[in-house]
């Protein structure tokens, strides 16, 4: 694509992405209310639907103020930088047939750094707030997103390798057989559990969990930094299920429907799972969730890329 | 493991449950006729005010909402000649009631106070007198007051 071309792309892709955050925390709202027996937000617009508009004009409105004794220039920069990654990272899914903005050959382990970029976000957040809790939240971010993301990358390891190549495209184009949820069931599943940590969601949100950090690395902040924080939170989510969905649902591929429809369709139930898992389970202890990702899902990340690895080359 | 599994299963069939949201501004809730909200000051059958400016009311309230004037009229029977309830301190607990030796003061399963300003939030007697004889129809305090009960009543009958 020529240069023009890409950045237009990008303009359109980053407006989309923005519709689509803020389209998400509404869905997520109604589906979570029906979870629990309740109605949700129903009143802004048809079904509630223009909620999230509402709460953006509110969040754009509110005062924003550093708290006293911060560290006002990172402070203001943390928001920025918990947003910016994952809207990046964007750039490398392919939403069809030929249809991605910078289709990398690393487009897996862009998308993937580009995750792990945001807990620099969160603790630089932390750390300038001058707040014992949400610097508590920040320790808990690191040390969160160093353990799951070492597995993150291991479980979908077994995928490259059968793809035999780290690019989204090529990814997709193998598996016109069999998804590879069939063919790596055991790296699916750890691939969801780690894509859970790295988008920051319930049961694995310990560095914001708000029954003992009030707001973790977010207490001090407000307005449309706060918002570019939740902003990054749900693109994080979006960007991890169009991870999953490349990886092991056949991304774009289907029958009858047009490629980015599918694959439109796929990343929104998979984005709905997290959902429904959110309503479901409870948050683990911190050192239950640390002990899992080294003890238990390491492991087993590494089990499963020995066997693929061990049936690719026999 | 299979408790997570179980409990994904548990929640995710809630959501063919019917919900338990009352859809409010439409959707009327049924109170009961005890339930404490609005104040209002109540009438005879023969549509004398009930109050009796005995203060008791006043006196009991927990937030000194209630402010009582007392007037005389010629016959030399006492009647309220301010009655004033600030619902912005009134916490509907519901012991000015109790208090009342009249049944004058009662309240009402009406809730839907909300205002834009305090002041409009201080009611006085016309907001609060109205033409009706409230939760106690037959009710007449002079018909059981000050008068000798017969042998073996239940004081519980004068009762309103």
């Amino acid at each position: 694509m020529s240069g023009w071309l890409v950045i237009l792309a990008s303009a359109v892709l980053i407006a989309g992405l923005l519709v689509a955050a803020g389209v998400f925390t509404w869905v997520e709202r109604r589906l979570l209310g029906f979870l629990q027996e309740r109605l949700g937000p129903n009143r802004v617009g048809p079904f509630g639907f223009l909620q999230w508009v509402a709460d953006t004009v509110k969040l754009l409105t509110k005062e924003d103020a550093p708290p006293e004794g911060a560290d006002v220039i990172a402070f203001r920069l943390a928001p920025a930088l918990a947003a910016l990654p994952i809207l990046a990272g964007f750039g490398v899914v392919a939403f069809g047939d030929g249809l991605a903005i910078a289709p990398l050959d690393m487009g897996v382990v862009f998308a993937t750094a580009m995750l792990a970029l945001t807990v620099y976000a969160l603790v630089l957040g932390a750390w300038a707030s001058r707040n014992r809790y949400a610097l508590l939240g920040g320790l808990r971010a690191a040390a969160q997103m160093i353990a799951y993301e070492a597995f993150l990358g291991l479980s979908l390891m077994g995928v490259v390798l059968i793809a035999g190549s780290f690019a989204m495209a090529d990814i997709v184009a193998a598996q016109k057989g069999a998804w590879f949820i069939l063919v790596q069931p055991l790296g699916a599943v750890l691939f969801f559990i780690a894509s859970l940590a790295a988008a920051h969601r319930l049961p694995f949100d310990l560095q914001e969990s708000e029954t003992d950090l009030v707001a973790g690395f977010m207490t001090e902040y407000s307005g449309m930094s706060f918002a570019l924080f939740f902003l990054g939170e749900y693109v994080a989510i979006l960007l991890v299920s169009a991870l999953a969905v490349t990886l092991f649902l056949g991304g774009w591929l289907g029958p009858w429907l047009p490629g980015p429809v599918w694959f439109g369709l796929k990343v929104g139930a998979v984005a709905l799972l997290f959902i429904w898992v959110r309503a479901a389970l409870p948050r683990p202890r911190y050192d239950q969730l640390i002990a899992f990702a080294w003890k238990l899902a390491l492991p087993l990340a590494l089990l499963n890329l020995l066997l693929t690895g061990w049936v690719v080359v026999a | 493991m299979i408790g997570t599994l179980k409990s994904l299963w548990a929640v995710g069939l809630k959501l063919f449950a019917p919900t338990q949201t009352q859809g409010y501004p439409e959707v009327k809730p049924a109170l009961a006729p005890r339930y404490r909200g609005r104040i209002i000051l109540s009438r005879d059958p023969d549509g004398q005010e009930r109050c009796v400016a005995c203060n008791l009311c006043a006196v009991v309230c927990p937030v000194d909402c209630i402010e009582v004037v007392k007037a005389e009229t010629v016959e030399g029977r006492w009647y309220p000649e301010t009655f004033r309830i600030n619902f912005a301190r009134c916490i509907f607990c519901g012991l000015c009631e109790e208090a009342c030796p009249t049944a004058a003061i009662q309240l009402t399963p009406d809730f839907e106070l909300a205002d834009y300003a305090r002041s409009s939030l201080v009611y006085d007697k016309p907001d609060l007198l109205i033409a009706g004889k409230g939760k106690y129809p037959g009710y007449r305090y002079w018909d059981v007051a000050g008068k000798t009960a017969p042998p073996n009543t239940d004081p519980k009958d004068l009762a309103p």
